[in-house]
Formats: C-alpha cells, sequence, structure tokens
C-alpha cells in the first residue's frame, strides 16, 4: 500500500490504487474508530475490496454467498439490531437483484446501511451489459431516504465513505471498476455530501459532471481556454440526492449553458435530475445531457467506450463547441416568449 | 420450560379475546387477511404473553427480544396483540386502513409502537432475522430473535438464501416458525406450488424440523424451548394450523385469505369462536 500519513488523516496515493482499494483501506480505519461497523458482502470480498475489511475484522465481517437478496435483507436485519453495515457488490446487482431489498428492507425503515457499490456505469465494459449497471443511480435516487454519491475519484471515495458513516439514515455511493484516473491529490478540498465542488470557474458554460467525467471535463476546460478562448466552468456534482440545487441555478444563471456528463442512461440520472431542477426554475439556458443513450452499451475496455460514448476530453470538447454554437435567447425579457 | 395449566388457561383467555378483537378490526378495516391472522395467533400469543422479554413501557429497550412477521399481511393479527400487551390503546385500532392511519394491512414499523420490522412483501422477514440474529451475536447479546413464516411465502427464493445462510452461520439465536395453514392467495399450497416435502427441504438445508399442532400451547412452547435451548441445533418449528381458525365458516377455506364481513357475518363469527373456547 502507498500511502503517506498527514497531520490529520492518511493520503492515499490514488494513482497506485483504485478506488475500490481506497475504500477498503479507509473502512478499516473507520472500523478501528466504530465498534458498530460491520461489512457485508455476497462472494465479491476480493473484487469490491471490503475483504481487506474482513482480513483485519474477521469477526466483523459476513460474507453470505452469492445472494444479493438475503445480503441487503440481513445487512438491513443488523442495522436494526444496533450495528452500522457497509454492504459491497457490484452496482447492477445492488440496484436490480436486490432492488427490493434496498427499498423496502432499507430505504423504508431508514436504516443506517451504507451500500458502496462498485462496477457502475460501463467500467466493467469487457464483462458486457450483464454486469453494466447503467440504470443504478435512476433507481436509487427514486428510493424515499436514499442518499445517492459518485465520488470523483479515490481521493472523493474516502472522503464520501468517512463522510457516509455519520450522515443519518441508507447512502449509496456508486464507484468504478478500479483503474479510473484520479483528479483530486488531496482529501482536504472541503468534501460535504449534497454540496457540489467547483473544480474550475467559467462564466461562459458549465460543464455538470460526476464520477470519472470530472476529470475528463477538468482537462477539457483546459484544452477550450487554450484553443476556442472559452471560460469553462465544471462542477463536480457528486452528490446526486439530495441535489446541490444553488450550485445548478448558479450555474444557469451566471453561464446560461449547461452540459452534463455522466456514466448512465441519459433517462432518470444525474442529468435528469439536473435537468428538473432547470425546468421548474422556468430559467432558459441552453442545455444538454450527455450520457449513455437509451440502449445496452457496446462491449470494450472503458476508456474506448468513454471516447464512443463522448464522456472522454475529446467527445466534451466537441460536445462543447456545438452547444456554444446553439442559438439561444440570453436576456432576461421573457415578454416577446410568451 | 413447560407451561402449567393455569399459564394455558390464562393464554387461552387471552386467544379468545384476541380472536374476538381481530373480528373486531376486520370490520373497522373494511376488509382484513383475516386467515392468515387467525392461524398464527396463537404462535403471537405464546410469544408476547409468555416468552419474549420486551417492556411496553420501554418499546426501545436495546435488549428486547425482536420479532420479524414475515408474513406482514398478518398485520391486523399482531396489531390487537401489540395493543393488548400495552404497547397502545386498543380503540386506536379503529382508524385501521383509514386515511393517515398509523395502521394499514401490512404494519409499518415506523409508525406502529412494538413492530420491529415493516414487512409486507413477502420472503424478506427471514433474511431481515439472520441480520438480527448475527447483529446480537456480534453484538454478543443474549437477545433472541422470532420469526414467523407464512408457508405459501417459502416459495420464495430469498426465504432459502436466508436459511442456507442461517445455517452457515450457526444461529442457535433464532427461532422461525412457519405457520402451515396449508393455503396461499390463489389456493392450496399444494395445488399452486408443491411445498412437500417441506420438512426435508428444511433439513436439507441444516435445520432441526419441529412439527407440532400451531394451536396447541403445550406443544408450541415445547418447541420454542428445544430451539432455544441449542441442543439441537438451529431449528425451524413447522406449525401446522388451520387458515381462520376458530371461525367455523372459515377455517380451511381460501376465500377467507382476505375479506370483509359485515355485521351478521361478525356475530356467526364472534359464536363461532364463543364455541371453540366453551363460553357459548
Amino acid at each position: 500500500m502507498s500511502e503517506v500519513t498527514g497531520t490529520t488523516w492518511t493520503v492515499y496515493d490514488a494513482n497506485s490504487m483504485t478506488q475500490a482499494e481506497i475504500y477498503g483501506h479507509v473502512l478499516c480505519e473507520i472500523g478501528e474508530e466504530r465498534a458498530d461497523v460491520v461489512g457485508l458482502t455476497a462472494d465479491l470480498a476480493k473484487s469490491t475490496k471490503i475483504g481487506i475489511f474482513g482480513e483485519k475484522f474477521p469477526e466483523r465481517f459476513f460474507n453470505v454467498g452469492i445472494a444479493e437478496q438475503n445480503l441487503f435483507g440481513v445487512a438491513a436485519g443488523m442495522a436494526l439490531s444496533g450495528l452500522t453495515p457497509f454492504v459491497s457488490t457490484m452496482a447492477a446487482f445492488a440496484s436490480m437483484r436486490a432492488c427490493e431489498q434496498v427499498r423496502t428492507d432499507i430505504c423504508y425503515q431508514n436504516l443506517n446501511c451504507k451500500i458502496i457499490a462498485t462496477h457502475g456505469g460501463i467500467s466493467f465494459g469487457t464483462a458486457g451489459s450483464t454486469h453494466n449497471a447503467q440504470e443504478d443511480v435512476a433507481i436509487m435516487r427514486s428510493f424515499p431516504n436514499m442518499t445517492v454519491i459518485i465520488p470523483a475519484d479515490g481521493i472523493e471515495t474516502a472522503n464520501a465513505v468517512r463522510a457516509c458513516v455519520d450522515w443519518d439514515g441508507p447512502v449509496y455511493i456508486r464507484v468504478g471498476r478500479g483503474f479510473e484516473p484520479t483528479w483530486y491529490d488531496t482529501e482536504a478540498y472541503g468534501f460535504q455530501i449534497g454540496r457540489a465542488v467547483t473544480v474550475s470557474e467559467g462564466t461562459d458554460i458549465t460543464l455538470i459532471c460526476c464520477g470519472v467525467t470530472v476529470l475528463q471535463a477538468a482537462e477539457a476546460a483546459r484544452v477550450l481556454k487554450e484553443e476556442d478562448g472559452l471560460s469553462v466552468r465544471v462542477l463536480n456534482l457528486h452528490t446526486i440526492k439530495p441535489l446541490d440545487e444553488a450550485a445548478v441555478m448558479k450555474a444557469v444563471l451566471e453561464t446560461r449553458r449547461i452540459i452534463t456528463f455522466e456514466e448512465h442512461n441519459i433517462y432518470g440520472g444525474m442529468g435528469s435530475a439536473v435537468a428538473d431542477v432547470i425546468a421548474a426554475s422556468g430559467t432558459g439556458c441552453a442545455f444538454e445531457k450527455v450520457g449513455l443513450p437509451d440502449a445496452f452499451s457496446l462491449v470494450g475496455y472503458p476508456e474506448d467506450l468513454y471516447a464512443h460514448y463522448k464522456l472522454d476530453t475529446n467527445g466534451m470538447i466537441e460536445k462543447v463547441r456545438e452547444v456554444m454554437g446553439r442559438d439561444f435567447e440570453e436576456d432576461e425579457d421573457w415578454e416577446d416568449e410568451v | 420450560m413447560a407451561l402449567t395449566d393455569a399459564e394455558i388457561g390464562a393464554l387461552q383467555e387471552q386467544a379468545w379475546q384476541l380472536r374476538h378483537d381481530i373480528i373486531d378490526v376486520t370490520v373497522w378495516a373494511g376488509g382484513a387477511h383475516i386467515g392468515g391472522a387467525l392461524s398464527m395467533l396463537d404462535i403471537l400469543v405464546l410469544l408476547y404473553f409468555n416468552y419474549l422479554n420486551i417492556d411496553a413501557d420501554r418499546p426501545e429497550m436495546a435488549d428486547r427480544d425482536r420479532v420479524v412477521v414475515s408474513k406482514g399481511h398478518g398485520g391486523v393479527g399482531i396489531a390487537p396483540v401489540l395493543a393488548r400487551r400495552g404497547y397502545f390503546d386498543f380503540d386506536t385500532l379503529k382508524s385501521f386502513n383509514q386515511f393517515g392511519s398509523p395502521f394499514g394491512m401490512h404494519l409499518d414499523a415506523s409508525k406502529v409502537t412494538g413492530v420491529d420490522t415493516s414487512t409486507g412483501s413477502l420472503g424478506h422477514g427471514l433474511p431481515m432475522a439472520v441480520g438480527l440474529a448475527l447483529g446480537a451475536r456480534a453484538q454478543k447479546k443474549t437477545w433472541k430473535t422470532y420469526c414467523i413464516l407464512g408457508d405459501g411465502e417459502c416459495n420464495e427464493g430469498a426465504v432459502w438464501e436466508a436459511a442456507m445462510s442461517a445455517s452457515h452461520f450457526g444461529l442457535t439465536n433464532l427461532v422461525t416458525f412457519v405457520d402451515r395453514n396449508g393455503y396461499m392467495i390463489d389456493g392450496a399450497t399444494e395445488e399452486v406450488m408443491s411445498l412437500e416435502p417441506f420438512s426435508d427441504k428444511w433439513r436439507a438445508f441444516g435445520f432441526h424440523v419441529l412439527e407440532v399442532d400451531g394451536h396447541d400451547f403445550a406443544a408450541l412452547a415445547e418447541a420454542i424451548d428445544v430451539s432455544l435451548s441449542g441442543e439441537k441445533g438451529l431449528c425451524v418449528i413447522i406449525a401446522h394450523t388451520k387458515k381462520g381458525r376458530g371461525i367455523d365458516y372459515m377455517e380451511g377455506n381460501v376465500k377467507w385469505h382476505y375479506g370483509s364481513i359485515d355485521s351478521t357475518l361478525a356475530e356467526k363469527a364472534r359464536a363461532s369462536v364463543d364455541r371453540m373456547y366453551g363460553k357459548a
């Protein structure tokens, strides 16, 4: 494990550790401090890295075998007994195989279960659609009481996992398969659940991102400034629910052009949540949702898939140029439109 | 601990009262899953009035025994039991099923004092009970978890996922009942989806099977004692019951899985219950 010890916490070298590995180690630290934290998985201790916790705290770690419905039911029971379960399996299985257990056992009873779902989106692209989760955000954010977070990288995963321990109620944290590049180099950037982080300031257009698209957008903003002279704002909207509506509206009012980029079906994910806020505000802006089309993903390595679906830097640059050329009413005078 | 004759007499009295209560609540509610409520009632009476370490004045007491009624549609059976056990006033049940009432046909633990888990969708209770039992063990607590399953519910795969894990983890602090009343909504369990050989299935999953008359307090108590002793390892109590027990025109009649009763039918039901308890 590659790490340096900071004054307040351990700073993980996110370049050499996957999001999931960092999660495993952070959970071990939390386990040291909190006797009520237990870990559960369904035969994915190694793949999800919760096994790192299991090796350190075998008496507080439970592998229920390949039985995801039971996994979440058991987690609900453990939460009811006074424990704080961290449950890890692949995002596809947490959100779909065990959908009703998450909704009825955990969310309905508003239990302190923390779901760390790995292999989100198309990050396990070679596995194909059985193992992809293009739908999980739409599913999870429709459950009352559920908090939904998609960290940008390993550092943010560490922050999100720490923050969710004392966050009341169920939390769904979606991470990738593992080898995504990292954006943050320190954990001290003021991470708060429900509060978007401004990655770069800008006044011409805002790219609202979560998960792997944050880093790509930051790079796109740099290139667009250099090549096009554009001032591009990048918002890391890591918490999809509760949504930071103020940050979204600030971006709408200050830049009037918005593109959302997410590793999820364009229906029902972060982009849809943002669209809801904008539509309800009655404020006009140029708006585009970029994500996975409403079709099952192609097979491939994630980086190739991200490029194909325009979720990489080049795709983003293309989309920004397209939206910048779009005509729309920028003034505040609505009289002529009624 | 074997029940004394006096204890059995008191339990019978309680069960007689509660069968009347269930009839009342079914009338107030405009309809209820009365058949299955009456089939599991004697198990509930025995637990709540004889076995459970609970305190109605401290419903959240950390070390209380837990009950998971996996057949959550039996809400019309559980709610009167909780009322008579002192968790809330019986008259509050007059709002059952009405707009904004805390009481609906499947009880919500966040709204009904004394309910440990919200249930209703079938096949969810045993996994949660396994989690409760594992949670107790992980925290070195001695409280017990009791789970009541319906028989039709055992069609659900999640029941068997949970059974496998209860056995794997050796949860002798869990007492599992199956209310084997033989019927589900669409008909007899053996016609809709065969469960038999039912006890063999549980044995194959690592359970010691205790088959008893689910309306016989002494037999049920003996089975619970065996389960709690741990001597036979993990146990399941298959309680052979009658759907609609106590109401002659409902007993064994699948039509009364869910039903409404008017004042005439309610009177007939009360008379039937009184006859069964020798009070007519």
